[in-house]
């Protein structure tokens, strides 16, 4: 029991009369990496983005590491900052570079101080082989050079768990293999992972 | 009748005292209009009723009654409230700021609103609480799609500022009416006034393109 990091109970979640989610449950362990897939408009991005409370359930609890995301108690900054999310669009910050976009959150969300967040993403840089765009502006970034940093951007708060939701349906084909292989990587490093696409062809790595 | 160009020459230096008078009260009013603006425009765009209706009943009320009135209601009509008269200059720039402020509310809150929802949703996926949200991600964007109509309202408080010359305000308008009444050359003086006006509404927007494209390079 105690390796569960995403429980989600009986959820339920309407757009006005339409039902989009119907009675969800599922649990997510540690280390485990899970692919949501189903036809478009059926709801994955949707649950997806319950996880972190972009979106609000209507009905059911979801829980993650013990602390219910539902509940206005609860400081759901503090979940985010645990939650890492990557978009189908990037949605990385135009008006800074790629660095800055990586270090503002350690920075400013979690009080890391300057030089030790321009380590940590440099570092993390590296790894997705962007070290030499650092100071690069997004719109000077291939689609997949964006993801990356976006990748990146969501790794520097060091989560516990990564959401990508519909992480290459946005990219050029030939872009899609390298955003796919940092997240084999991930998946490798042990990083929990909750993936929605419609692309089989991730299914397979 | 001759066209004396002697008179509007001469009219030249007086003028331009009040020319900076104009200038003064353009600016002070746009500053203070600006810091007012973004105040209440992200009161506009707030999810807290309270906070949401006084903005906006703040900015129909000046933005939906002439602003000649809000002078004359600020001038004449404060004192009777407070006890005391108020100097003509701090009237004429409260009258001034509180109107741009209302019109530069409506702008900063079509520019906050302007900004696309993945970035609101990426600020918040990181835990930015809504201040962070706005301070570093929201606002950067949004003051730089203000600035186009940031300088349209800069143009329209300059000509707009000619209205307190109801007040006796001597900016460049009340500068004009003053030299006429000793000389009677109303269309010498009027033309100069004009002239003037057209001359910094034209150097204004000259700037605000030349900033415009500037900043569309990076």
């Amino acid at each position: 029991m105690t390796n569960i990091i995403i429980e989600i109970k009986d959820v339920n979640k309407y757009f006005g009369q339409l039902h989009v989610l119907k009675d969800i449950n599922n649990v997510i362990e540690t280390g485990e990496v899970v692919v949501v897939i189903g036809p478009s408009g059926s709801g994955k991005s949707t649950l997806l983005r319950c996880i972190n409370r972009l979106e609000e359930i209507t009905s059911g609890d979801i829980y993650f590491e013990g602390n219910k995301v539902n509940d206005p108690e609860n400081d759901i900054n503090l979940i985010r900052q645990k939650v890492g999310m990557v978009f189908q669009q990037f949605n990385l910050f135009p008006h800074k570079t790629a660095l800055e976009n990586i270090i503002l959150a350690p920075i400013k969300v979690k009080g890391i101080r300057e030089e030790e967040a321009r380590k940590i993403a440099l570092k993390l840089l590296e790894g997705v082989g962007l070290k030499d765009k650092a100071d690069s502006y997004p719109a000077k970034l291939s689609g997949g050079q964006q993801q990356r940093v976006a990748i990146t951007r969501a790794l520097a708060m060091q989560p516990d768990v990564m959401l990508f939701d519909e992480p290459t349906s946005a990219l050029d084909p030939e872009m899609v293999g390298d955003v796919l292989e940092v997240m084999k990587e991930l998946a490798t490093g042990g990083m929990t992972m909750m993936v929605v696409t419609m692309k089989l062809v991730l299914l397979k790595r | 009748m001759i066209f004396r160009w002697d008179i509007m020459f001469k009219s030249l230096p007086i003028l331009g005292q009040g020319l900076i008078m104009t200038l003064q009260l353009t600016i002070i009013s746009v500053f203070i209009g600006i810091i007012l603006g973004t105040i209440f425009g992200l009161m506009r765009v707030s999810k807290n009723k309270v906070l949401y209706i006084i903005s906006s009943a703040y900015v129909d009320f000046f933005r939906g009654t002439p602003l000649l009135v809000q002078i004359f209601l600020v001038y004449m009509g404060l004192p009777q409230l407070l006890g005391f008269p108020l100097d003509r200059f701090p009237a004429a720039i409260a009258a001034l700021a509180l109107n741009s402020g209302a019109y530069f509310a409506e702008i900063v809150r079509g520019g906050i609103q302007s900004i696309d929802k993945g970035q609101w949703e990426a600020a918040r996926s990181v835990g930015m609480n809504y201040s962070q949200m706005m301070r570093y991600i929201i606002l950067p964007q949004a003051f730089k799609k203000i600035i186009p109509p940031l300088g349209n309202e800069f143009i329209a408080m300059l000509k707009d500022s000619s209205l307190v010359a109801v007040i006796s305000l001597e900016e460049l308008l009340r500068k004009g009416q003053l030299i006429i009444t000793r000389t009677f050359r109303p269309f010498e003086i009027y033309l100069a006034v004009a002239i003037l006006y057209l001359i910094l509404t034209t150097l204004i927007s000259r700037f605000v393109s030349y900033t415009e494209r500037r900043l569309d390079i990076d």
